[in-house]
Order: C-alpha cells, then structure tokens, then sequence
C-alpha cells in the first residue's frame, strides 16, 4: 500500500491523522473564538472612525481578511491535491476536499462585504473592480472544484480528477488576476476609481491582523474537522475506523 | 522517432476524416457561433455606434461558448468506441498524441470561427484594421480555449451531465483569453496599438501548450483508470 | 450603545456584512455536527453488521 511509503510523515497515517486532528481542532476553535472577540474589540471600540469614511471602513476588518483567506486557502488546496496526486498520500486528499467549502465559504463572505462595503463608498453595491472581479472568478473555480468532486461517485478517481483541476486552477489564478487588473486599467473611464484604503492607523492595523489570524485559526479547526468526517467515511471499512466507532458508539 | 511522426499523423487523418464523415457536428458549433452574434443586435437594439464598441466583446464570448458546446464531442466519441483506451495504451507519449487530437479539435472548431469571424465583424460595424486585429487574436487564442477546454472535456469524461459541468469548470479559465482577445480589438478601436496584447496572448499560447498537453493525458489517464 | 449600533448611519452595512460572516460560519458549523451524526449512525450500522456476523471472514473488511 501507498501508506508504507509515507511512514515517516507520520501525521499522514489515516489513524494518527484523526487521532491528532481530533486533538488540535478543539484548541484552533476556542482560539479563533477569543480572536475574534479581541479582534472586533479593537477594531469598533477602540479604533476611531475614520475621517473620510465614517464608521463604514469598519467592514475592512472582515473584508480583507476573508479576501486574503480565500485566496491562501485555494492555494493551500491545491499544493494538498499535488501532494496527493503525486505521492497518494490520502490524507492530504482529503485535506484538499475539506478546505474548499471553507474556501468559498471565505470569497462568499468577501464579495458580500466588499458589495456591502462598496454602497457607502462608492454608492453601488457592485463595481466591475479588479479585486472584487478576480474574487468572484476565484468562487467560480472554487465552485467548479466541488462540483466536480461531487459528479464523480469514486472516491479516488474523484480526488485524483479534482486535483488535477485545483492545479490548473493554481496555474490560472494569478494570469487571471493580472488579466482583470490590466483590463480593469484599460477600462478606467467606463468604472468609478475605487478609493483606496483609509490612511491605516496602528491600532486599524493591528485590529485587521487580529481578525486575520481569527479567521485563521477558523479555517483550521473548521477544515480539520471536515476532514476527520470525511476520512471517517472513505475509511469506513478499515480497522481502525472500527475500533475508534466501537468507542463511540 | 519515426513511429511516433507517423502515429501522430495518422491519428490526425483519422479525426479529419472522422469529422469530415459527421461534418454537421462542426457546422452546428460554427452556426452556433453565427446565430449568436446576430442575436446580439436583436436584444440590445440597433444603434450602430454602440454595436461597435460592443463587437469585441460579443465576439469573444460566442467564440468560448461555441468552443464549449464542441467539447463534449472532444473525448466522448473515441471513449465509447473503445479507441481512447487503445491510444492511452500505445507506446507513444500520451501528451503528444493528445495534442494531434486537440490539433484536430482545432482545425475542425476553432479554425472555422476565426475564418468566419470577419463577416459578424462587419456586420456590427468593424472597420479594416480591427478584423484584422480580431482575426489574429482568435488565431492565437482559440488554441487556446481548444486546449483549455480539452483539460475539462477529459476530467468530464463519462460523467452524467457533463456538458454543462464541464462549463462550470472551464469558463473560469477561459478569461484571461477573453481579456486580451477582447481588449486587444478594444485597442485599436481606441487608437493605441493592439501590440502587447497580442505578444500577452502569444506568450499565454505558449504557456498553455507547454503545460495543457500534460494535464489533459493525466486526466486522461484518471478518468479510464 | 445607540449611538454605536448606529455606526454613523451606516448600520445596515456593517451589521449587513458581520451578521451574514456570522450567520455562514454558523451554518457551516450546524452543518458539520449534522454530517457528524450522519455518519457516526452510519458507521455505526455499520459495526453492528459486523458484529453480527460474528468474526466471520467477510469480504469486507
């Protein structure tokens, strides 16, 4: 079996994947929580409105970091598919599955603040603007991905297949980003020039950080729990599946 | 060395023929291309001026959807037959003969609309030197989507309801082609030089044959497992 | 606290945009425990087949 190529990555092991993933989900969880919390309390009491834009800039503190999250996580999807593929190591098959609902649960979440955002601002709701362009193609190919994992009923093949996708989505995402910079450039006159971010005080910074490293922790905990299920299920019939369940159950 | 010249290039007569043989499958996707275009006027009115400055972009998006609706065909055919399985065995490299296979997808579907792509132009109003802009970016960038969209048309192979997945998945990829294509017309309608545009499509050409050829023979291979 | 819910006038796209980030990171949460019943039932079933069978030699495992 593949397996016995990967010994010495030992969290790679099915079992000792779940047993660990089990352990640290919970840590990642409550970290994200209290992340959270420190996080919008820097970011709406003690950062000040900014001067030009009110109190609506404070959409930024869940805006940038989604934006940021959406974009790592498909990278990160696609570096476990290539790691899967490659060395068919099942966990990191799995680990690229579980990622993606996060993942465009996370462009989801930044397109709908950015529109939220951009009503205020620029006094629409949608901008044909580079960033929020190259972030909806970002769901789309994130969508693609699920759908395709989800057409293909054998699991290997559906792995393997949606790996290969995730790859040539990776190779496309930053040619697609420059694509829609440089024809958004082009275009200028036809759309509103977007204002750049507020002058960034400290404590903005840090409150912007604070609710990056939450969203963070979120997509770990989220993710690795995703994916014990989905081991537990593609595992079902194996050994230490049934020990584990005898425990539970 | 040899057997592999002339194994690609029977497999490239074998798909002409093959097409030459259910010539109404491609006449359908150029029709496609046709009908689309000229629906255009219809829903957004007659006004010459703004016909004209939407023609690149129409243009460009008929061309991707019409190459979409002729993916389907791409593997499908030679995979029910048994002939991908006997191809996927023989000796040579998958990835060329995939690309005399994708050669052919292009000579059949994306030569085609490049050829007729003059007619719908002046038809919404291009002058001389924007076709000419226009046909050369499609000259370089339908390779493009036949070799983008190979990629989608292996991983769907066999699939319930693959036609359309395979557009979930491609279309994404299909922008960056459908930037510079579009904007490279939109250049010179504005009066700068359609020149970077295209030396970006050439460069993207190339990236894609350099990498697409390998990806769809590995989807290939998982997808016949 | 008005004032502050307020946010300037532009409550409903601050609140607009943490509710829904809020609301998705629920769901997706309620959604995960549902599946994880989903499949511990199933798993479950499962060990009782086994069981059942009682150490015979099945092909299954």
């Amino acid at each position: 079996m593949a397996e016995q190529r990967v010994q010495w990555f030992k969290f790679a092991s099915p079992p000792n994947f779940y047993d660990l993933a089990g352990r640290l989900a919970p840590w990642f969880g409550g970290l994200a929580a209290i992340l959270f919390v420190v996080g919008l309390y820097i970011g709406f009491i003690l950062a000040p409105p900014d001067y030009q834009q009110g109190n609506s800039y404070r959409i930024m503190f869940i805006h940038v970091p989604t934006a940021w999250m959406s974009m790592f996580l498909y990278v990160l999807m696609a570096v476990y598919a290539a790691i899967g593929l490659i060395w068919r190591v099942k966990t990191a098959e799995v680990m690229a599955k579980a990622i993606a609902p996060t993942g465009a649960m996370f462009a989801f979440l930044c397109l709908w603040s950015g529109a939220l955002w951009g009503k205020p601002t620029w006094g629409t709701y949608w901008v044909w603007d580079a960033r929020l362009t190259s972030q909806l193609i970002l769901l789309f190919l994130y969508l693609g991905y699920m759908a395709l994992h989800a057409a293909i009923e054998d699991r290997q093949r559906a792995a393997n297949a949606s790996a290969i996708l995730a790859l040539a989505g990776v190779v496309n995402v930053p040619i697609i980003y420059f694509s829609v910079v440089w024809w958004n450039t082009l275009h200028q006159g036809a759309s509103i020039t977007v204002t750049s971010a507020p002058t960034m005080e400290t404590v903005m910074f840090v409150a912007l950080l604070v609710m990056t490293f939450a969203c963070w922790m979120y997509a770990i905990a989220v993710v690795l729990w995703r994916a014990r299920l989905e081991l537990l299920e593609r595992e079902r019939r194996a050994a230490w599946v049934l020990e584990r369940t005898g425990e539970k159950a | 060395m040899n057997g592999l010249a002339t194994a690609l290039i029977t497999l490239l007569r074998r798909d002409l023929i093959l097409a030459l043989r259910r010539r109404q499958d491609a006449l359908v996707v150029l029709g496609f291309f046709v009908v689309v275009v000229s629906l255009f006027p219809l829903g957004v009115g007659p006004d010459p001026q703004l016909l004209r400055s939407m023609a690149p972009g129409v243009l460009w998006v008929s061309a991707l959807l019409a190459t979409m609706l002729s993916l389907e065909r791409l593997f499908s055919d030679d995979f029910r037959d048994g002939s991908l399985e006997q191809i996927l065995l023989s000796p040579q490299p998958l990835s060329l003969l995939v690309g005399s296979k994708i050669l052919a997808h292009w000579l059949i579907t994306g030569l085609p609309l490049v050829l007729i792509s003059p007619l719908l132009g002046m038809q919404l109003g291009l002058d001389g030197t924007e076709i000419l802009i226009l046909m050369t970016a499609l000259l370089l960038g339908t390779p493009i989507l036949s070799l983008v969209g190979a990629i989608g048309a292996a991983l769907t192979l066999g699939l319930r309801g693959g036609g359309v997945l395979i557009s979930l998945l491609i279309l994404p990829l299909y922008v960056p082609a459908l930037v510079l294509g579009a904007g490279a017309v939109d250049a010179v309608m504005y009066g700068s030089s359609a020149q970077a545009h295209l030396s970006l499509m050439a460069a993207l050409l190339i990236l894609t044959l350099l990498l697409a050829p390998w990806a769809i023979a590995a989807a290939l291979r998982i997808m016949l497992d | 606290m008005i004032e502050f819910l307020a946010m300037g006038g532009h409550a409903p796209y601050v609140w607009g945009s943490y509710g829904v980030a809020l609301l998705a990171m629920v769901v997706e949460m309620v959604l995960l425990r549902q599946r994880r019943k989903a499949v511990n039932r199933r798993l479950a079933r499962l060990a009782r087949l086994n069981g059942e069978e009682g150490g015979a030699t099945s092909p299954d495992v």
